[in-house]
C-alpha cells in the first residue's frame, strides 16, 4: 500500500491498520525533514490549504501550519470568530466560497459533531478533521500513538489508560480506535459521570480508582478537564476532582511501576496533572507537540497523492 | 517479443567500478574535501561497492550518505506512486565537493530533484554526477554525467534492468530490453 484510500482523514475509525502504518511510516521520513539545516520539502508546492477553525486552536493549528509550511503549500487561515460567521452565513457557503478561491484541501475544527464529514460529502477537496465536538480527533491520535511507538519500542501488547474527561473528549475516542487497531489495551479511567455509559461496547476497560488504572497501565494519557463543553454539573468542583484523580508525584511514586505520561494539551496545571509529573521525565508530552508537525506533514502529503494536476 | 541483451556481467561490472573508482581519485585525490551521495533505491548499490572500492585503495573511510528523492519529484503524483525511503546525510555539504551516484541517466528529473535535495543539507561548492549507464539522447533537462561506466542510444520504450545479488539475485547482470 503506498496511499490511503479516501482523499479525506475524518476519523480513524474508518482508516485500516495499514493505513495507519503508512502514515507512520511517512512521519518517519519527515521526521528526518525536520531534522535539516533546511526544514522544508517542495512536495506540496502547487497545493493551496485552508485552514477553517471554527473554535479555538493553539497546537493543532500552529502545527497544521508548520507541516504546511514545511510541505511548501500556500496556506489561508480562517477563523470564525473574525468572520461572516458571524452575520449568519452558512458552513456550506462558507466553504464553498473558500473553494471557488481555488483551495485544494481543507483542515477543518467545529464544535458540531460530523461537520467535516457533511462537508466532505458536499466538496471535492481533501477535507482534514482537526477535531469534531466530541466525536474524534484523528491527526491527534495518531500522533500520541506515534509517540508511544516511538518512545517505547512498539504501540502493540502495550497498556494505555486514558484518564480525566471521557465524555466531552474528541482525543478519547480517536485514540481508542487508533490503540486498539494497532494492538493495544485501552482503560479508561475518570468519575463515573465523565464516562460514557456504552463505551464498554468498544472494547475498552473501565475504571473508577485511578490508583488501580495507574497500577495497570504502560501509559497514561492524561486529559484536560473540557470544561467550555460542561453545560451541567459533572463533579462538585475542580478541587475535589483533582484531589481524587489528579495525577502527581506522590501518587506515581506509591505505585510500583514506571509509567509514561502523556497529555494532549492544554494542561491544567495542579488540576489533572500536576507541574513535577508534567516536567519530569517520564513525561512525553513535548515528544508529542514535536511529532505533531511530522504527523500531519505524513497525513496532508498522502492525500496529495490522491489528487491529480 | 522481447529482445534482451546483456549490458554489464560480474566481471565487467568490476572492472567497470575500479575504473570509476580511479577516475575519481584522479580528481578528487585523497577526498578530504569530497562526498558520496547515492541516490535510492539502487544508486545506493554502487555507492557502497564505490565507497568499498575507494575504502581499499585509498585506506581510509570516506564520507558518505544517501538521499531519497521522493519528496523532490515534478512527477510523484502522474506516475505509479512511489513509497518515500531512507535519508541519511550525516553531515552538513557547506563547500564540499558532492559527487552524486545513480545506477541510469535517463531523463535527468531524478538527479535534478537530487540537486535541489542537497542544496537542503548546505551550498555545496560543486556537485558532480557518477552513473553507471548513461541513456543518451533521451534528456528532458540538461544534465550530464561527470564520470560514467557506459554511454548507450536507446529509445524511450528501451528499458534498463538492473540485477544485482544486493537485490538478492544470484549474479550480477545488467541488460537492456525492449518489448
Amino acid at each position: 500500500m503506498n496511499k490511503l484510500k479516501s482523499k479525506d482523514l475524518l476519523g480513524i475509525k474508518n482508516l485500516s491498520l495499514e493505513e495507519i502504518n503508512l502514515i507512520f511510516e511517512t512521519a518517519d521520513k519527515f521526521k528526518e525533514v525536520l531534522s535539516r539545516p533546511i526544514k522544508k520539502v517542495p512536495s506540496l508546492r502547487h497545493l493551496t490549504i485552508a485552514n477553517v477553525f471554527f473554535e479555538n486552536s493553539t497546537r493543532t493549528k500552529l502545527s497544521f501550519e508548520l507541516a504546511q509550511k514545511r510541505l511548501s503549500a500556500d496556506v489561508v487561515n480562517f477563523s470564525s470568530s473574525v468572520s461572516s460567521v458571524k452575520k449568519g452565513e452558512s458552513l456550506l457557503d462558507t466553504i464553498n466560497n473558500i473553494l471557488v478561491m481555488k483551495v485544494d484541501m481543507i483542515v477543518m475544527r467545529h464544535p458540531n459533531p460530523g461537520a467535516p464529514h457533511f462537508i466532505s460529502k458536499n466538496i471535492d477537496a481533501s477535507v482534514i478533521n482537526a477535531g469534531d465536538g466530541t466525536h474524534e480527533h484523528p491527526t491527534q491520535a495518531l500522533l500520541d500513538s506515534y509517540t508511544i511507538r516511538e518512545k517505547t519500542g512498539k504501540v502493540k501488547g502495550k497498556r494505555i489508560a486514558i484518564i480525566g474527561d471521557i465524555t466531552h473528549s474528541r482525543v478519547a475516542l480517536s485514540n481508542i480506535y487508533s490503540l486498539q487497531k494497532l494492538g493495544a489495551e485501552v482503560m479508561l479511567c475518570g468519575p463515573s459521570t465523565l464516562i460514557p455509559k456504552h463505551i464498554k461496547n468498544l472494547n475498552v476497560k473501565v475504571e473508577n480508582d485511578i490508583k488501580k488504572a495507574l497500577e495497570w497501565c504502560d501509559v497514561a494519557n492524561v486529559l484536560r478537564i473540557q470544561l467550555e463543553r460542561q453545560k451541567n454539573k459533572f463533579f462538585p468542583s475542580l478541587r475535589e476532582y483533582s484531589l481524587y484523580y489528579g495525577i502527581n508525584k506522590r501518587l506515581l511514586d506509591s505505585i510500583n511501576r514506571n509509567i509514561t505520561i502523556m497529555h494532549p494539551g492544554p494542561i491544567n496545571r495542579g488540576v489533572e496533572i500536576s507541574s513535577d509529573v508534567a516536567d519530569s521525565k517520564n513525561s512525553i508530552i513535548l515528544d508529542q507537540v514535536e511529532n505533531g508537525v511530522a504527523i500531519r506533514m505524513a497525513v496532508m502529503y498522502l492525500l496529495s497523492l490522491n489528487k491529480n494536476r | 517479443m522481447t529482445n534482451k541483451s546483456r549490458l554489464f556481467n560480474k566481471k565487467r561490472l568490476d572492472i567497470t567500478i575500479n575504473r570509476l573508482c580511479h577516475q575519481l581519485i584522479e580528481k578528487h585525490k585523497n577526498f578530504e574535501n569530497t562526498v558520496l551521495i547515492g541516490l535510492q533505491p539502487r544508486g545506493i548499490y554502487f555507492l557502497n561497492r564505490i565507497e568499498k572500492n575507494l575504502n581499499r585503495i585509498l585506506g581510509k573511510k570516506i564520507d558518505s550518505g544517501i538521499l531519497d528523492t521522493t519528496f523532490y519529484r515534478d512527477d510523484f503524483r502522474s506516475k505509479e506512486i512511489p513509497k518515500a525511503k531512507e535519508t541519511l546525510i550525516p553531515f552538513l555539504v557547506d563547500e564540499k565537493e558532492v559527487v552524486i551516484i545513480d545506477d541510469v541517466l535517463f531523463t535527468g528529473r531524478t538527479v535534478r530533484s537530487a540537486m535541489e535535495g542537497i542544496m537542503n543539507f548546505g551550498r555545496p561548492k560543486k556537485v558532480e554526477l557518477l552513473v553507471l549507464v548513461d541513456r543518451k539522447y533521451s534528456r528532458d533537462i540538461p544534465v550530464e554525467p561527470t564520470y560514467c561506466g557506459i554511454k548507450i542510444n536507446t529509445i524511450t520504450s528501451d528499458r534498463i534492468e538492473v540485477n544485482l545479488v544486493e537485490q538478492g539475485f544470484k549474479e550480477d547482470n545488467i541488460w537492456i530490453s525492449n518489448e
